[in-house]
């Protein structure tokens, strides 16, 4: 049946939230940006304990329940929560927000792939300790980014120690520091165990933090999100346990492309999740801007037929427009995860949607603002930078239209290119 | 709880409207056009699927209650089968549901139970009026009291069936306040003009309607002495009026993904092309999130929030992805699009008509 509502619980979360975006993130958001590589501390400390908590029920689930814990009925609406807290929390900060401590992309291929047995002897350390830590994902490298399956870090068996040996680099690393480096997190890491087998030699790896091979780079100086930390990780004979090879035993005796497509199931959740983060983003500059006009005076009339409108009204409601059919479509992508339905096109629709929405809203609030809007002196512009990453990670725009056009034309990769 | 899937009585209505589509509605969709007409039987078919009955209570002839949401989805498929034809079927919609959600109890037993019956109802709503300076909340057309009667001058635009009906619904501004008033056809003063020349929904015959000292008593006003709140009619109007522009959107993308994929240049599909193959996705992206608003704002209306801010966005989405899909759908099949024997430019011709299109109908 169609419907809108919220669960009231999460609606009461959002509400703690929005305190913790507004008097926590936005307050350090224009002195994070100025100062690149430093660790938004408060939001980090502010987090942890909540994150912790939360990790701490899900681990308990699963040792009580193991696999049945999936299997229970009704709606899940653990992934509606979370793709509502990264909109509110990338309303009050996208950068910090990418610094949130817990699992990340890194802990949800855990969960998406993950046996029992690996969700909780690596998703434990999510759920305790004093101090926090992080999970991270490396897919991309210098000349595998769209086309990942071309990837060339390796994993190679050694038989005597049963351990994999990495090598490879891996680039624009969200949390890679964090994970590797600054915290006991760890990375999954996307390695072939057969150059020669194209997508079906692909194999997920988990590296844990200070594991010994790993040389984390210096941040990369980026155009915004300057407080989320990404890096560039080079792996030299790095050693991890056979059991740190991710996902069930059919995937680890090398059948088929079930690696690769691990990593294509973790995008139908992390696709949603970053047009979520887009719309908050989006919401922030809308918001901003509205206000901003307000002071002066300029609001919209809602009932005026377009004869009457300003140019500044049209503007608004077009963006309005954008941002509301992008944030439908990605409640639309997360409804169908929370009713067990496959949602691959809805994810790449959100996600293409959302990153051209948040792109083309916040160049137009800086417009409409002047040159007030133009001015480091207030969010505006870092908000169009901000925006525009949206636009291009977990797969650019046209990568993600190329997905959808292939489904919605029935059509293989060979047949669209 | 968060969920966008169709329950089943709207699955079984979408299917069986589909169907109407398919089976009747393109079959004769593109000579309606050309002939200026709707084939009896076909309005006649389409018609007893009941959809309006299925909002009108039991107590004034119907089968159940209002939904806008379930209006949205059903008007939809309407109009993926034929705009003109949907809004022939559904018009008196425009009338019905304004009476059943801002009429008095008396003015809903005497109208409700004609939406009810075998026939298409011969009523129809006229608001629009023929200036560049429309405004449905300040209409040129005027109410001015005169002792127990009311005194209405104006020209109205866009009258659909005008000719047919016995009863029209006529808006006029009202001291300032858009009302509504029951006028027969053949009161004194009331003179159907000429058959409006439109760009597209030709297949719907539409009038220019003029009030020269029309006299009707003053409780033929829409909601009586209260009167209505006009903003939240035309929000509903507006949802199913967007909810047709999805469908129509729907059906020229549908039409033009099926003819790349079967058009051949280069020794293969056209639609292996990424210009084509990108054109088509970001037609569907747009179509779904119009849709999504249109069933929000459908959504919020039926829960009794306000939605006009909302309805207004969603109006602009939709009245701008409904003119582009077209034209996209039109670019695909290249100089065939341009050509009459294919339907596509009549849904670019139809298109373009939605921002025009108050009151044609409503959830």
């Amino acid at each position: 049946m169609i419907d809108f509502e919220i669960p009231a619980k999460i609606k009461q979360e959002l509400i703690m939230v929005e305190m913790v975006a507004s008097q926590v993130m936005r307050p350090r958001s224009r002195y994070l940006d100025e100062h690149e590589h430093e660790r938004p501390t408060d939001f980090i400390n502010t987090m942890w304990p909540a994150v912790k908590e939360q990790n701490r029920r899900q681990i308990e689930g699963l040792k009580q329940n193991g696999a049945a814990a999936k299997e229970k009925s009704g709606p899940s609406t653990a992934i509606l929560r979370l793709i509502l807290l990264i909109e509110q929390m990338s309303w009050g900060d996208a950068g910090q927000y990418l610094c949130v401590p817990g699992g990340g992309l890194g802990g949800a291929a855990v969960e998406a792939v993950g046996t029992p047995e690996q969700k909780i002897r690596f998703l434990s350390r999510f759920a305790e300790g004093d101090e926090p830590s992080w999970g991270a994902m490396a897919i991309t490298e210098p000349d595998a980014g769209s086309d990942n399956s071309s990837m060339r870090t390796t994993a190679v068996l050694d038989p005597e120690t049963n351990e994999w040996i990495i090598n490879g680099e891996k680039i624009f690393i969200t949390s890679g520091s964090l994970s590797l480096k600054e915290s006991n997190g760890f990375c999954v890491v996307w390695a072939t165990v057969d150059p020669k087998a194209g997508r079906g030699g692909i194999k997920s790896f988990i590296v844990e933090g200070h594991t010994p091979g790993v040389t984390v780079s210096p941040g990369l100086e980026k155009l915004g999100i300057r407080a989320s930390d990404t890096v560039i990780l080079t792996f030299e004979d790095v050693r991890v346990p056979y059991d740190n090879l991710l996902g069930s035993a059919e995937v680890r005796e090398q059948k088929g492309t079930e690696g690769f497509a691990g990593a294509m199931k973790t995008f139908d959740a992390s696709r949603p999740a970053v047009a979520a983060s887009a719309m908050g983003i989006a919401r922030a500059a809308l918001e901003f801007a509205k206000e901003k006009l307000a002071e002066v005076g300029v609001t919209v009339d809602y009932t005026k037929p377009a004869h009457k409108m300003t140019s500044v009204e049209r503007d608004i409601i077009m963006m309005e427009g954008l941002y509301k059919s992008a944030w439908l479509l990605t409640l639309k992508s997360v409804a169908a995860m929370m009713h067990g339905e496959g949602n691959r096109l809805e994810a790449s629709m959100s996600k293409a949607h959302a990153g051209m929405a948040v792109t083309k809203i916040s160049q137009k609030a800086v417009e409409l603002l002047g040159p007030l809007g133009y001015s480091r002196e207030i969010l505006a512009e870092k908000f169009m930078r901000d925006a525009k990453i949206n636009d291009i990670y977990e797969g650019t725009r046209q990568i993600n239209l190329l997905i959808v056009a292939r489904a919605i034309l029935g059509y293989s990769r060979k047949e669209l290119k | 709880m968060l969920d966008f899937r169709l329950d089943e009585e709207q699955k079984m209505l979408t299917d069986t409207i589909h169907r109407f589509a398919e089976e009747r509605v393109r079959k004769v969709f593109r000579h309606a056009d050309e002939d200026g007409k709707i084939p009896a039987d076909v309005l006649k078919a389409g018609w007893e699927i009941g959809v309006l009955p299925s909002f009108i209570p039991e107590d004034f002839g119907g089968f159940g209650a209002p939904s806008a949401v379930t209006a949205a989805v059903a008007y939809e498929e309407f109009a993926y089968g034929d705009l003109a034809i949907a809004l022939n079927i559904l018009g008196s919609s425009a009338v019905a549901m304004a009476v059943l959600r801002a009429g008095t109890e008396a003015q809903k037993e005497s109208h409700l139970p004609l939406f009810c019956e075998e026939k298409l109802p011969r009523v129809a709503a006229a608001i629009t009026e023929p200036t560049i300076l429309y405004d449905p909340f300040d209409l040129k057309t005027r109410a001015t009291p005169e002792g127990d009667e009311v005194v209405l001058n104006g020209v109205k635009s866009v009258v659909p069936l005008a000719d047919q009906a016995d009863t029209l619904l006529i808006y006029v501004n009202e001291g300032g306040q858009t009302q509504a008033y029951f006028v027969p056809a053949d009161a004194p003063g009331l003179k159907l003009g000429d058959r409006d020349k439109l760009m597209g929904i030709r297949a719907l015959p539409t009038f220019k309607l003029h009030l020269d000292n029309v006299r009707v008593p003053v409780e033929n006003r829409l909601g009586g002495d209260a009167g209505i709140n006009f903003g939240l009619l035309l929000n509903y109007s507006r949802v199913a009026m967007a909810a047709m522009a999805v469908g129509m959107a729907r059906a020229g993308y549908e039409y033009a993904r099926d003819y790349a994929k079967q058009r051949i240049q280069f020794g293969e599909p056209i639609a292996h092309r990424q210009s084509i193959a990108f054109m088509l996705a970001e037609m569907a992206i747009d179509i779904d999130g119009a849709r999504m608003m249109v069933w929000e704002a459908a959504w919020k209306l039926d829960q009794g929030q306000e939605a006009t801010q909302e309805v207004t966005v969603m109006k602009h989405f939709v009245d701008d992805i409904v003119m582009t899909v077209a034209d996209r759908a039109l670019q695909t099949l290249g100089g065939y699009g341009y050509i009459r024997e294919y339907p596509v430019e009549l849904w670019f011709r139809n298109a373009r008509g939605f921002v025009t299109f108050d009151g044609l109908a409503s959830a």
